[in-house]
């Protein structure tokens, strides 16, 4: 066996980069695993060499210093002190002998791959909450953040004519990207209103950076005749095999539709979401506490340097609460500092450590408004009528939960689940589950996935045999019945 | 709210996984009024983590296979008599316990033998004949047993729709509500429960919390050493209907589940779901409450499985789960009054077979708390056969 | 102003390799070099690969990024492939995924 790694990184978006050149900058040796085929993440995802884009930064912000991360990366990897694995994607990370080991399903001939490390920092980011409605699941649907993500990489638009609705800081982020590639925009619905922001004035104003973004997709968006309805959500999407309309419709501040407002917007295609849930998995796998944030998602408890409730177990970025990509990359570099002076004792400059911190508490401050902005507000379920869909992968429908619920006594999404296969298939609940809380009447639970994706079975029986003695001893506190 | 003095219940039982359900359903057709307590859900303990198994092929010929026998009959019945709506998906698909050499077959043969004379339904399959029962089975094993009264239920739909027969019948649900305190009359007799929402006054209580009976007993005074004993189940990708038909086991899964070892065993039990998905359980180990993935549990389930059916290996595990089956040390459940407490009576302790044996423990414990002969022999399943040592631990709190 | 139109690659004035085919459901497809199946597919006006073994219902590429699965695809006999993920190669055969993807039997797609 290869001599553990300093560190393993899970991630390599915003955070993740930042902590493995950071780290690796510290001294520590590095093995970062990533998902993705390129470095980057979703929010700096991009064409791959072949589609020999010149000008790839016209579809991001923060592109030089993502190059630049990029570089030292590299620099790294040529020196040895960083091990970058893509098309990683790690299913659990235990304990072994002590230190970590990670297993990982590996490109897309699905190999068996173990990573081993000292400590780990996870930077697994976010996945874009769903909301659903009458329609969602007819093609031409997309996420907002999918449709961004396609066009990132794939240089691909979902149609011609593309509704942007939801919820969030990113759909219009999403419409002007849309509409600088070619997507004529019609009507970008944004369930929230932005006056929610005004009762954070200070806040905003100490992010300046932040508002100019905005108001530059606003600039952008209203030179190509985007109707920007706030408070209006798309409350069905029509059509037989593909979107055809949309139905867009008033909302009350608890997000419920005002009737006879609805009207119907001819479309090819619609992006949708309400903002993004962190991916927790691996970190509530290991044991890592969690917290409830201000829109209804959980997060991890975190301290001052970035380390989890699990000792050894560091976390930057989305899994810490969304923030978006500065606070990733600030979280990143505070992370690896830490965890270095942890592992080998380097010490911090304190005023970069200071600095840092700042840093870090205005942008999660910034974040924690815009989270109390977008939280869906309860009406939204009114949307819903008993034939649609609530769980795409197991064809649940509205009804069937709502059943459970009434007349068999399910009050939580884990029993919802037992009695109705919502949540059972195969992306286990990440797009259905914020619906099916809200429908059970209970607050939404942190990710419980020992899997964190899928995994052949013939990776698992291949597994080394293992009798662990060094297994620490088990947790005697009763779990939740 | 203002608060009136409710009239006493004939029982209050607590828990609402499969056997609580199963007790308050028969209670409430015996004509008993009822509340069913627990401090969670319906099936939130180990009912919603369990594979449903109606098994009597993994029991020795004694008292659990009669109620095994029992039970299996009553779940049929369950099924015509349960609104369809309830969707139970009870499946009568049969068993076929797989030997792997002669050994296993002599030994095998031996105990199917005396399984048929307490009643059980078994075929010897020879060697050439299981693919026919099993088309996708490997080639190599040396024989093995139909048992086609071998079945399953989904678990959580089974346990919920008896509760919710039970409740139309008049039964009181509470959910979410945990039981502080078992209130006892100057003499020690139960009357009834406390908690946090208020009291519920009855003449019996029926500890129905599986895992975590003994808990309840101890807050009754008394002593049953009910122990979790982890399962951790595999679930695949949907996979087409038909491609596995029975519950399909290797021989040595009987000796995992008769052992007394706190070890990690494992004998993988694979069956096919009307869902879909095919299920890949259960290894057994005593590590306390402890829910963290063990990669080598799910390593032996892999492995078992995908070496009894090959056509496994491609494909993939979707999720991974864990439950902890009360265990009492001698593998019966604790069924009936206990000795040393009036009016409270157990229904707990059924480790991985409560699924199978809910009805009837649901039937017995009606049959005490009425009076009515037992419709099996009781005795083997009462609750004083646990002394309570001097220095009792409390269960669940050790190191 | 130019007058061309605007489109994805020429936003980022994308130079792609030249592109190469493959098929889907029999039909021939181009890909440029790098791209997603689902992208490719997306670039052919195709939006859906998948019927859902419940209602038969057409699904496609929806979260964009590998979670969601609603886009398995079956490649070259190969089903459950996230199309939002595989890149496509040259000569692959693709087909619209039918239910589990294992067929009735569990030995492939049904033809």
């Amino acid at each position: 066996m290869t001599p553990p790694a300093d560190l393993a990184v899970v991630g390599a978006g915003p955070a993740g980069l930042a902590a493995a050149v950071t780290a690796a900058g510290l001294g520590l040796t590095v093995t970062l695993l990533d998902a993705g085929e390129r470095p980057g993440g979703q929010f700096h995802r991009h064409p791959a060499p072949g589609l020999g884009a010149a000008r790839p930064a016209a579809l991001h912000h923060g592109w030089r210093q993502f190059t630049d991360r990029l570089a030292r990366l590299q620099a790294h990897r040529d020196a040895g002190r960083v091990t970058h694995l893509p098309g990683h994607h790690v299913w659990t990370v235990g304990r072994a002998d002590g230190h970590w080991r990670l297993h990982a399903v590996a490109g897309p001939d699905e190999t068996p791959a173990t990573v081993h490390a000292r400590a780990v920092l996870l930077a697994t980011g976010a996945y874009e909450r769903q909301l659903p409605f009458p329609g969602w699941t007819l093609p031409g649907v997309v996420g907002a953040g999918g449709a961004q993500a396609m066009l990132k990489s794939g240089l691909v638009l979902p149609g011609r004519q593309v509704v942007v609705a939801g919820s969030g800081p990113l759909l219009l982020a999403v419409a002007g990207s849309l509409a600088a590639a070619g997507a004529r925009v019609p009507a970008v619905a944004e369930a929230a209103a932005y006056t929610a922001y005004a009762r954070a004035v200070p806040t905003l104003l100490r992010n300046p950076a932040k508002l100019a973004e905005g108001a530059r997709h606003g600039a952008a968006l209203l030179h190509r005749t985007t109707r920007l309805l706030t408070r209006h959500a798309v409350t069905a999407a029509h059509g037989t095999t593909r979107v055809e309309a949309v139905t867009v419709t008033r909302l009350d501040p608890d997000w419920r539709p005002v009737p006879g407002t609805a009207r119907r917007v001819p479309c090819d295609a619609l992006a949708v979401g309400h903002g993004l849930v962190p991916r927790l998995d691996l970190a509530t796998g290991l044991g890592c506490a969690t917290r409830r944030t201000p829109d209804d998602t959980h997060a991890l408890v975190v301290d001052a340097g970035q380390a989890t409730s699990v000792p050894g177990i560091w976390a930057a970025g989305e899994p810490c609460g969304v923030g978006g990509a500065d606070l990733a990359v600030t979280e990143g570099e505070i992370a690896a500092e830490t965890a270095a002076h942890a592992l080998n004792g380097t010490p911090r400059d304190p005023r970069r450590a200071a600095a840092l911190a700042r840093r870090r508490d205005r942008l999660r401050a910034f974040a924690d408004v815009m989270a109390t902005a977008h939280r869906p507000g309860p009406g939204w379920a009114g949307w819903l009528d008993d034939t649609t869909e609530v769980c795409r992968c197991e064809e649940v429908t509205a009804r069937r939960i709502r059943t459970a619920v009434t007349d068999y006594g399910a009050h939580d999404t884990r029993t919802v689940k037992l009695l109705t296969r919502a949540g059972m298939g195969w992306c286990q609940g990440r797009m259905c589950g914020p619906a099916v809380a809200r429908l059970a009447g209970g607050p939404p639970a942190a990710d419980r996935r020992p899997l964190s994706c899928p995994v052949p079975l013939r990776h698992l029986a291949g597994l080394p045999a293992d009798h662990d003695p060094t297994a620490p001893p088990p947790p005697t506190e009763e779990p939740e019945a | 709210m203002p608060t009136k003095q409710p009239a006493s219940l004939d029982a209050v039982i607590i828990g609402a996984g499969v056997v609580g359900a199963a007790c308050a359903y028969y209670a409430t057709r015996a004509g008993l009024s009822v509340a069913v307590v627990d401090r969670g859900p319906v099936a939130g303990g180990t009912t919603g983590a369990g594979e449903g198994n109606l098994l009597v092929s993994d029991k020795e010929a004694g008292p659990e296979l009669d109620l095994a026998l029992l039970s299996l009959r009553l779940w049929r019945e369950l099924a015509t008599r349960l609104p369809p709506e309830d969707a139970i998906e009870h499946e009568p698909k049969g068993g076929l316990v797989v030997a792997p050499d002669e050994t296993a077959l002599t030994a095998l043969r031996a105990f199917a033998a005396a399984q048929r004379a307490a009643g059980v339904e078994t075929h010897e399959v020879a060697a050439g004949e299981l693919t026919e029962l099993e088309p996708q089975l490997a080639p190599g094993p040396a024989g093995g047993f139909h048992y086609p009264q071998d079945a399953q239920v989904q678990p959580a739909r089974a346990a919920a729709a008896l509760l919710r027969a039970a409740r139309s019948a008049g039964a009181r649900v509470r959910l979410g509500e945990q039981v502080t305190a078992v209130l006892t009359d100057p003499h020690g007799a139960v009357r009834g429960v406390r908690t946090p929402c208020g009291d519920l006054h009855a003449g019996a209580v029926v500890n129905a919390a599986g895992t975590w009976g003994g808990h309840v007993a101890a807050l009754a005074g008394t002593h049953l050493p009910v122990l979790p004993r982890r399962g951790f189940v595999l679930v695949t990708e949907p996979l087409p209907p038909g491609l596995i038909r029975h519950k399909v086991y290797a021989a040595d899964y009987i000796a995992d589940v008769a052992s007394g070892s706190a070890g990690l065993q494992s004998s993988a039990v694979v069956e096919g779901t009307p869902a879909g998905p095919v299920l890949i359980g259960a290894t057994r180990e005593r590590v306390g409450f402890d829910r963290t993935l063990s990669p080598e549990a799910l390593r032996r389930l892999a492995h078992q499985a995908t070496a009894l059916f090959p056509v496994l290996a491609d494909v993939h595990a979707i999720r991974a789960y864990c439950g902890f089956r009360p265990y009492l040390p001698d593998h019966l459940p604790a069924i009936g009054p206990d000795p040393r407490v009036p009016g409270l009576h157990h229904a707990c302790g059924h480790e991985g077979a409560g699924i199978g044996l809910a009805p009837a423990t649901g039937l017995l414990v009606t049959a005490a708390l009425t009076g009515a002969p037992p419709p099996v022999a009781a005795g083997p399943f009462g609750p004083g056969r646990f002394p309570r040592p001097d220095d009792a631990p409390t269960p669940g709190a050790s190191s | 102003m130019s007058r061309a139109p605007r489109t994805p690659l020429g936003l980022v004035r994308a130079q792609p390799e030249p592109p190469y085919t493959f098929t889907f459901d029999g039909r021939t497809l181009t890909a440029l070099p790098g791209q997603t199946l689902a992208a490719a597919l997306w670039a052919a006006g195709i939006t859906s690969w998948r019927t859902t073994r419940g209602g038969g219902a057409p699904r496609g590429a929806f979260c964009g990024i590998g979670v969601c699965h609603d886009c398995l695809a079956t490649v070259d006999g190969r089903p459950n492939q996230r199309a939002c993920l595989v890149a496509v190669r040259p000569g692959d055969t693709v087909t619209t995924q039918v239910g589990t993807g294992h067929g009735p039997d569990g030995k492939g797609t049904p033809s």
